[in-house]
């Protein structure tokens, strides 16, 4: 293998692998603070694509995507409101059998809003076949933006956890919900918090994604499946180790191109899902006591 | 003087209008039941989505003129979703239940398969807008089928990249039944042409990056064109990779990339993809006189004038199969047995997908020139010329 052909897998893995991590990052989120997996986070990444196109010809591009992100985390907001908050004492089946018919639903509304066609926002800089050069390899500008924005983006929730007063409220009531209550910590709040903020995350990578992968009614499933795969590399709940497993699960699928054919590419992730499933359940950065002690 | 002139004339024209929307009394006129199959939602929601459309256009036209020689059209449209089983269903009620006078779809190579024996048992003619082949071959009596062959949209790339000196490619595929069938026949004319497959790969059809085997191709330094087969957005995708790796092979497509709506979703990097399609992605180019050039302006600005979008060769499809059970249906009546022998007979019709002449052996009646080679300049369709 060149160090060239190299270079182009590394990148184009890297690609996919922040873009996963993202979407697990959107899982980690809410499963902290409700423990449950949320199967419509791969629907929040196509609305906040879709939503961007759709405001894209009315106002510059920057705007449109801010304004994307909102409407993306207020549909986040509103589904927690109206599909989750007023249960009382829900099991995790019942929770998770609702987030898989809000993402049918969401789907199939952007099917009557959008149509069937594929759409995309335009690159953000230079065009479809612009490219930029890097140790000899050439890769589109728009794979360092997604790169860039999908790093901040992680660095930005790590200080927000640690160092905000919200966020420090949210990883309460991740550690232990009743004793979060008696502090004070309105619990429920921070679960509305949590579905805006996944919300937010994953419109955000919907918004940077679309050039290079375009956006279509259908697309979320798929990247669910992926950013769960990711998420359970990771560890549940381990932002950090969603990052690294991402970037991993990227690389891999990348190089399996040169051994096996491409059409295993999926295969791949899904093979790698059951084995950490079967093998190492608490995830490859978990560890067993703390896995042990959750519900799901 | 010269204003009663003009008014007794108009009586007479109005009159005489009047008497030619008379039915016929002595044809009995009777309403026929046309069903349709068409995946209208679901994976291939952009093959059943403007071949409904198009088939409501028609029916509320033909209705609007009084029906087929009076006989008024009913159109019942079952939405498949694109799954077999759906269709199945679907083609049973229809038969059975509504005893429909002929079938239009379904929209996909697998559901046509699936029903093939349901309407010939039930000896209901299907006029499926389905692509693969094998939908006629063997040829069953009572179905038909409007696209256009894939080994013919093959031999004519295979023709272009002879002409062109090409003779090392890759292969493309998507996982879809369009792209394995499309990916055998590649294979299996080559050698005809003299052409050598170097690489082959399958790609998922919900792939949203192929940068990677890009890398992987590129890397082969033998080959001199990609040949891609598939009908989903990936074909917009891979000419995206392509070129920002800055690998300027020629890149060939299916006919299933004949619309626009890719060519705007590739940008830039459609410019100068090669594929061959039927005519009607620019019928104002054709030379004058051309047998298909008036219904196709006609089909366009009809439907593009209602649904403001463009059409797009599959809804074409349907429009063929339509005109074709009417055309059957104006010259012997009302009778399956008689329309699906007209329909086997029907010579040197102009449809969208070419000029159709069926026999008793080939129920598909297109031939290799219903394909044109187009390529993409500035956003746009326009004929390749070497």
């Amino acid at each position: 293998m060149t160090s060239e052909l190299f270079l182009q897998y590394i990148f184009a893995g890297l690609t996919y692998g922040i873009i996963y991590a993202i979407v697990a990052i959107g899982f980690n989120i809410i499963y902290n603070t409700t423990g449950i997996i949320n199967f419509a986070q791969g629907e929040f990444v196509m609305l906040g694509g879709m939503i961007a196109i759709s405001l894209n010809p009315l106002m510059p591009l920057p705007l449109a995507i801010v304004l994307a992100v909102l409407i993306t985390m207020v549909v986040g907001a509103l589904i927690e409101i109206v599909f989750i908050r007023w249960l009382d004492k829900p099991s995790v089946l019942r929770l998770i059998i609702i987030t898989i018919g809000i993402s049918i639903l969401i789907r199939e509304a952007a099917l009557h809003i959008w149509g069937e066609g594929v759409r995309s926002l335009p690159y953000f800089i230079g065009n479809e076949v612009s490219s930029v050069s890097i140790f000899g390899t050439r890769i589109s500008p728009q794979v360092l933006w997604v790169m860039g924005v999908c790093t901040i983006m992680v660095i930005l929730l790590s200080l927000f956890f640690r160092y905000t007063l919200m966020g420090q409220k949210m990883q309460a009531c991740a550690a232990n919900r009743t004793a979060a209550t008696l502090c004070g910590i309105n619990t429920r709040n921070m679960v509305t918090l949590s579905f805006m903020l996944s919300a937010g995350i994953g419109a955000l990578a919907g918004c940077v994604m679309s050039p290079i992968t375009y956006t279509e009614y259908g697309g979320g499933t798929g990247l669910a499946i992926k950013g769960f795969t990711v998420a359970i590399m990771g560890g549940l709940g381990n932002s950090m180790g969603a990052v690294a497993a991402g970037l991993l699960l990227g690389l891999l699928e990348a190089f399996s191109v040169s051994v096996v054919p491409l059409a295993f590419q999926d295969a791949i992730s899904i093979a790698i899902l059951l084995i950490i499933l079967f093998v190492r359940p608490q995830g490859l950065f978990g560890r067993s006591e703390t896995a042990g002690l959750r519900e799901f | 003087m010269k204003k009663l002139l003009s008014t007794s004339l108009t009586i007479v024209a109005v009159l005489l209008a009047a008497v030619s929307f008379l039915p016929p009394a002595a044809a009995q006129a009777e309403t026929i039941k046309v069903g349709a199959i068409l995946a209208v939602t679901g994976p291939a929601s952009f093959l059943g989505g403007p071949e409904a459309r198009t088939l409501e256009m028609l029916v509320e036209e033909v209705n609007a003129k009084g029906g087929i020689d009076g006989n008024k059209v009913e159109l019942i449209i079952k939405d498949s979703g694109a799954s077999p089983e759906k269709a199945i269903s679907f083609a049973k009620q229809l038969i059975e239940e509504e005893k429909v006078f002929a079938i239009i779809g379904p929209s996909t190579s697998g559901e046509t398969m699936k029903i093939k024996n349901i309407a010939e048992e039930g000896k209901t003619i299907l006029l499926s807008c389905a692509a693969a082949q094998v939908i006629v071959n063997p040829v069953a009596k009572y179905v038909f089928k409007t696209p256009q062959k894939d080994s013919d949209a093959v031999r004519k790339i295979y023709g272009a990249m002879k002409d062109k000196g090409i003779s090392k490619i890759a292969v493309l595929a998507g996982n879809t039944g369009f792209g394995k069938a499309g990916k055998g026949q590649l294979a299996e004319i080559a050698p005809e042409y003299g052409i050598e497959i170097v690489e082959a790969e399958v790609y998922d059809k919900k792939a949203t990056d192929l940068s990677a085997v890009v890398a992987k191709l590129m890397a082969n330094k033998e080959i001199e064109a990609v040949v891609n087969w598939s009908i989903v957005p990936a074909q917009g995708i891979l000419a995206k990779n392509m070129r920002q790796a800055g690998w300027e092979v020629p890149l060939y497509q299916s006919h299933g990339f004949g619309n626009i709506k890719y060519v705007k979703a590739g940008g830039a990097a459609a410019e100068g993809i090669i594929f061959p399609a039927g005519r009607l992605l620019a019928p104002e180019l054709l030379e004058d006189g051309h047998p298909q050039k008036a219904l196709l302006l006609e089909y366009t600005e009809a439907y593009e004038g209602k649904y403001n979008e463009p059409v797009s060769t599959f809804g074409g499809h349907a429009y063929d199969a339509f005109k074709i059970l009417s055309a059957a249906i104006s010259k012997v009546g009302p009778d399956a047995e008689k329309a699906r022998t007209a329909i086997e007979n029907l010579k040197n019709f102009p449809g969208t997908g070419g000029v159709f002449n069926f026999s008793p052996a080939d129920h598909n009646g297109l031939d290799i020139d219903a394909f044109a080679m187009w390529t993409v300049k500035d956003g746009q369709f326009v004929p390749y010329k070497q």
